[in-house]
């Protein structure tokens, strides 16, 4: 895992002089004659990772309107609006509580940077990375999208990785 | 027959020849560099393989407004890329087809065809001069010391061949390498001059021909990373395609001429020289064109001071030594 952490004071040289000019025609001609690596996009599309940071998506009952992701976001990219109702007591006689209701959800991918600070910010698992990347749009206003547009990308998120291998739990000590 | 008809039909076939030359050769490099670097290149223009891009390409750049920079010198600015053309052109008429298919079979073909060649260090100089910009100015400067210190190794280089083979006409060159240098039983096996001991002269040819033609890996007058695009700055539009025409024109013709001295121009043994002679030809130019093509996609630039020092501590003093090898060698065999 460590790289090394000085560069060679010395150029490498090779045995032969000139030698690594015939080594790179060698090369470019071996790539010459190979296929393309080129994927034809509208034709073809290339399957993108399955944690590939394509678009946000939202999970509209999960979101409680805590304005985190909107505060965190460097580029000042997520518009949110809500309310506050009330709630029936639980029980009768108990105190009306207040819930907030998501009544704006807008993500605007024209400034977005793709950090993920929103994601990895949100407390309720409301955000969500999915690798949808098709929605380009004809004039940067396009590229607004509100919480229905981002809700709806919530099918395409991938199940979460599995969780690491954990060492086995140490046996309980005996008591003395 | 009529003099000024045949005139016009030699005209008419060369700038043909030439220019259709010229855009197989872009094509080309637009082909195998993008295969080289594992890419596709252009596919869509024509329907296939992309076979009609360099064509729709000249076409939108002659659509383009023909910019005069204010600071420029106007006609010398407007007369550049015709003089870079002409020079490609006027070379290409030494060369020889076959036998009888030549523009004119000159006694001094290749002392012409060197000199003539030279013209395009005028244009390229009267580019740089002119635009009234100080980037061009220094690509101008560059280029002007670059094909003055190449084209002295390459005349060195053809002087080899000249005294191989008695005689400066282009046909007579050829001539000489279809002779059989020895037999083999009956059958007498003739040798392009390449395999005749001029192997030397002929890389420090292909070397000079490159810088010649401004090329990577000796592109320091064009180096954009340095000079924006040097002398080619403040071009647009059809002057800029000329320059481009040039460019790949005389590709074709640095390496026509190349074929010509070093691997035995349209002959090839078996093949009647009449009919076979303008393909064999053309194939030989194409093979030494791929592989400048090759060498730009592969090498890195060199430094201006290491091109120098390339010529003029190397390519001329061993230009020299292969001569005078060449001279004894004639003398005493």
């Amino acid at each position: 895992m460590s790289a090394p952490r000085t560069v060679p004071s010395e150029p490498v040289r090779s045995a032969v002089p000139g030698l690594g000019l015939f080594k790179g025609m060698w090369l470019t001609l071996k790539t010459l004659f190979s296929k393309p690596a080129t994927v034809f996009y509208p034709v073809e599309k290339e399957i993108p990772l399955p944690r590939a940071r394509g678009v946000i998506a939202l999970d509209v009952e999960a979101c409680t309107v805590c304005m985190l992701c909107a505060r965190e976001c460097p580029d000042w990219c997520i518009f949110i609006e809500g309310h506050k109702v009330e709630q029936p007591p639980a029980q009768p006689g108990g105190r009306v509580r207040s819930k907030s209701v998501l009544d704006r959800f807008d993500i605007d991918f024209a400034l977005c940077m793709y950090c993920g600070i929103c994601v990895e910010v949100c407390p309720f698992d409301a955000l969500f990375w999915s690798p949808e990347y098709e929605y380009s749009g004809r004039v940067p206003a396009d590229l607004l999208h509100s919480k229905d547009r981002l809700s709806v990308w919530l099918a395409t998120v991938p199940e979460p990785p599995a969780l690491e291998e954990q060492p086995e739990p140490p046996a309980p000590e005996e008591q003395p | 027959m009529n003099v000024w008809l045949v005139i016009l039909f030699k005209l008419v076939v060369a700038i043909v020849v030439l220019f259709v030359a010229a855009f197989v050769v872009m094509f080309a490099e637009l082909k195998v560099s993008a295969h080289m670097q594992s890419r596709i290149g252009p596919y869509y223009c024509g329907g296939r393989w992309g076979w009609a891009h360099v064509i729709a390409e000249v076409f939108k750049w002659l659509q383009k407004e023909d910019l005069v920079p204010a600071a420029a010198d106007g006609p010398v600015f407007r007369a550049a890329p015709m003089v870079s053309v002409l020079g490609m052109c006027a070379v290409a008429v030494v060369i020889p087809l076959s036998p009888t298919l030549v523009g004119a079979n000159l006694d001094v073909g290749i002392f012409y065809a060197l000199a003539a060649g030279a013209v395009s260090t005028v244009a390229i100089l009267m580019a740089g001069w002119s635009s009234g910009n100080k980037f061009s100015l220094l690509g101008g400067l560059r280029a002007g010391a670059q094909l003055i210190a190449y084209e002295l190794p390459l005349v060195l280089a053809v002087v080899g061949v000249v005294i191989q083979a008695g005689t400066m006409s282009m046909v007579g060159i050829v001539e000489a390498q279809s002779q059989p240098v020895f037999h083999l039983g009956s059958v007498g096996i003739p040798l392009p001059y390449v395999l005749q001991g001029q192997i030397v002269g002929f890389v420090i040819f292909m070397i000079a021909a490159l810088a010649e033609l401004v090329r990577i890996p000796f592109d320091m007058p064009v180096a954009e990373s340095e000079l924006v695009m040097g002398y080619l700055t403040e071009y647009t539009g059809i002057r800029f395609t000329m320059f481009l025409l040039a460019e790949y024109g005389g590709m074709v013709v640095m390496s026509a001429i190349a074929s010509v001295l070093f691997l035995g121009g349209y002959y090839f043994p078996g093949l009647n020289a009449t009919w076979f002679g303008p393909f064999v030809l053309l194939g030989k130019a194409l093979v030494l064109t791929f592989v400048m093509i090759w060498f730009r996609w592969t090498w890195p630039r060199f430094r201006e001071d290491q091109l120098q020092s390339l010529a003029w501590r190397w390519l001329v003093p061993i230009a020299l030594v292969n001569i005078a090898v060449t001279a004894t060698l004639k003398v005493l065999l």
